[in-house]
């Protein structure tokens, strides 16, 4: 590779993007003083940023396409810790450890954002099951969210039933509207679909802000009540406590019943429905029947997910669900790794934890979120935890006719 | 009666909008079959850029029809600039790859740039200098059309013209046409495709800018998020009319503008967004070519 040409391809693109950000960059107008503020400073972060990103960018794409071929072979580094008991098992039992006894080491504080990221993980498995394992991309996954929110609060509002109660309801009727929602869209294709599970998001949110006699409009409703333990009243704290206890067995819940979801009928025919629809209809599986499982699983979850989530800021209004949320779970999933448990859990951490503890960075939370959609789309589209794909390995038997039924593979 | 032309006036007006970004949704859709989710940002992007060197050239004192020109031609680059930039960094590493890959990519650049602006410039509304003239022959129609508006619908209509005539008799257009048929095959007669692509999103983007620039000066003020809901918005256009079709979109805009407008004017102003959806999802659910377009058979 030649460095100086490297070096001046660069050199342009360094030119270029100051070109492209000077007016949005350098010049910023004070409207009510009629002052213009020139940011010449930002310039040259631009200059030095964009040439060193450029240089990095052009390496990333030859290893990549260096890369494709021989990667075919090597397996990944997260599949072979999976495979392996002695390694993952006492790290499970490590993670089993620090969640148990989290809530007695941190403030309540810290409790709080867990719970919230915890949430983001189910809700991540949610949108999982629709956009990875059944490749429909649903981009208004938060209008699920909302109706499993808003069940709880009106109820709990006009006729004062619990959390427990509820928290079917809310999960049925998501379901419900999941089904309402994918019925007529089935037969679009997936950009389509995307626009329209876009559009039925907006259309809930804009309901819910505009009806005032239904939902209270934008000002919302409080005083949801919290989840009952037993009829023992908690106090604060104890509730925090109590839900973080509560959202990790619901998310035990949630990875059992998506590992054990994945490899049965339904989820191997969504894997082959999202791989090609055609060849999946001749093999005689229903497209209807199964996008629609798809459609209301997902919606499932995110209805639970809502009802917990108002339970746990006992205040609900439509800005909770805009369509910024519904892209922060899409890139949940994307960054995990579509279709992979693992995957979406370690994202929901990183995307959720990481704005609360480097609050300096709190304003480029979403343009970050932006980036990172873009770049793992080129360099690494199967995410940071790719899934496992099942597959089938033989191997030569040479020598030894005992060990025909070699299991190890 | 009255009333009836000021909102049948006030829909051509939104619905000329929403036909120019359509056009670079269309067009782009037509080539490389990709929603191109951050259209509407570069329109945003175009009406900063606009609002920006107009308000630098007033404040050291120049005005007037002029400088909305030039701050129009601006932008324009501008826009197209970012257009380009944008189909190299997200879209074109993904040509080959599953269609779900780009639109993805399409959604992330369009938070991207959202969230550019508002961190590079404000989240406050932003208001724009006034510099359209005022039409003495236009004063007793003042109250169902005032000059900002009739400016609206004559760039409309002479942009409209000028892009179709590209399309139907240059070279660039020829290809352009070849490459939306069949890409492989445009390729193998000699198209250079990979240009061809991002001349369609240069003239996509300008046009959108053009639609940015009309808009800021129409309703006076703008931010970050305008380009959100107007992408959106020409989206629906597009479908509306026949995606891939260029009158479609035309035909897309008018025909949201107008559903916009007498929904607002006869029956609810609270819910004006929630009819464009409204409209949208039925006509993807009932006529998923549009109105304008022919539905593909899909071959296997």
């Amino acid at each position: 590779m030649n460095i100086f040409s490297e070096l001046k391809k660069s050199l342009i693109v360094a030119l270029w993007f100051v070109f492209l950000t000077f007016p949005i960059m350098v010049i910023r107008v004070n409207t009510i003083e009629k002052i213009i503020e020139w940011r010449w400073r930002n310039m040259l972060i631009i200059a030095i940023g964009s040439f060193l990103v450029s240089l990095l960018w052009r390496y990333l794409l030859t290893r990549k396409q260096t890369q494709t071929d021989s990667q075919l072979e090597k397996r990944p580094l997260s599949q072979l810790i999976f495979e392996e008991p002695k390694v993952y098992k006492p790290i499970l039992v490590l993670i089993g450890l620090f969640v148990v006894i989290f809530p007695f080491i941190f403030s309540s504080y810290q409790i709080n954002i867990m719970t919230t990221a915890l949430m983001y993980v189910m809700l991540g498995l949610g949108l999982n099951i629709v956009v990875g394992l059944a490749g429909l991309l649903d981009l208004g996954y938060v209008a699920f969210y909302a109706v499993g929110a808003y069940t709880y609060a009106l109820i709990n509002h006009h006729f004062g039933l619990g959390f427990w109660t509820i928290l079917p309801v809310g999960a049925l009727l998501a379901a419900f509207f999941g089904i309402l929602l994918g019925f007529p869209v089935l037969r679009l294709r997936g950009d389509y679909l995307a626009i329209v599970t876009l559009g039925f998001g907006e259309i809930i949110r804009l309901i819910l802000e505009n009806w005032n006699e239904f939902s209270f409009g934008p000002s919302g409703i409080a005083h949801i009540s919290r989840p009952g333990f037993m009829g023992i009243n908690l106090n604060l704290n104890e509730s925090i406590i109590y839900l973080y206890y509560l959202m990790i067995f619901f998310c035990l819940i949630t990875i059992f019943v998506i590992n054990r979801l994945q490899n049965s009928r339904i989820g191997r025919a969504w894997i082959a429905l999202r791989e090609d629809e055609v060849a999946c209809q001749a093999m005689g599986i229903d497209k209807t029947k199964t996008k629609l499982t798809a459609f209301a699983l997902g919606a499932t979850w995110a209805g639970m997910v809502g009802v917990i989530f108002a339970a746990k800021t006992t205040f609900v209004n439509p800005a909770s669900f805009t369509f910024l949320e519904s892209a922060m779970i899409l890139s949940i999933v994307v960054l995990g790794g579509m279709g992979s448990i693992v995957g979406v859990f370690i994202a929901a951490m990183i995307l959720i934890l990481t704005p609360e503890y480097l609050r300096a960075f709190s304003n480029y939370r979403m343009l970050l979120f932006g980036a990172v959609m873009v770049l793992m789309m080129v360099f690494r589209p199967q995410g940071i935890v790719p899934n496992v794909r099942r597959f089938y390995r033989f191997r030569r038997v040479t020598s030894n006719p005992g060990n025909l039924y070699d299991k190890s593979s | 009666m009255e009333y009836f032309l000021e909102l049948l006036l006030g829909g051509l007006t939104r619905g000329s909008i929403y036909a120019l970004i359509a056009l670079g949704y269309t067009m782009v859709y037509g080539i490389i079959e990709l929603i191109n989710f951050a259209h509407g940002e570069i329109y945003m992007i175009g009406a900063f850029t606009a609002l920006i060197i107009a308000s630098v050239l007033t404040f050291h004192g120049f005005t007037g029809f002029s400088v909305l020109i030039l701050a129009s031609v601006v932008a324009v680059i501008y826009s197209a600039a970012y257009g380009y930039t944008v189909e190299k960094i997200a879209y074109k590493p993904l040509r080959q790859a599953p269609r779900l890959s780009p639109l993805i990519s399409a959604i992330g650049m369009s938070i991207f740039l959202q969230n550019y602006v508002l961190i590079a410039q404000t989240s406050d509304f932003l208001p724009f200098p006034n510099l359209i003239p005022e039409l003495p022959f236009l004063e007793e129609y003042s109250h169902i059309m005032g000059p900002a508006q009739l400016l609206i619908v004559i760039t409309t209509a002479v942009v409209t013209i000028i892009l179709t005539l590209f399309i139907k008799f240059t070279k660039t257009g020829k290809a352009m046409r070849a490459t939306a048929q069949d890409r492989n095959m445009a390729m193998l007669m000699g198209v250079n495709v990979n240009k061809i692509i991002s001349n369609t999103f240069i003239i996509g983007s300008a046009l959108a800018a053009i639609g940015g620039v009309l808009i800021a000066s129409h309703i006076g003020r703008i931010n970050f998020y305008i380009g959100f809901i107007a992408g959106i918005k020409a989206f629906t256009a597009a479908v509306l009319g026949g995606i891939g079709s260029i009158p479609g979109a035309v035909l897309g805009g008018l025909v949201l503008g107008w559903t916009e407008s007498f929904a607002t004017g006869y029956v609810s102003s609270d819910y004006e967004d929630v009819f464009a959806f409204l409209l949208l999802v039925l006509i993807l659910i009932f006529r998923p070519a549009g109105l304008l377009g022919r539905s593909a058979i899909q071959k296997v």
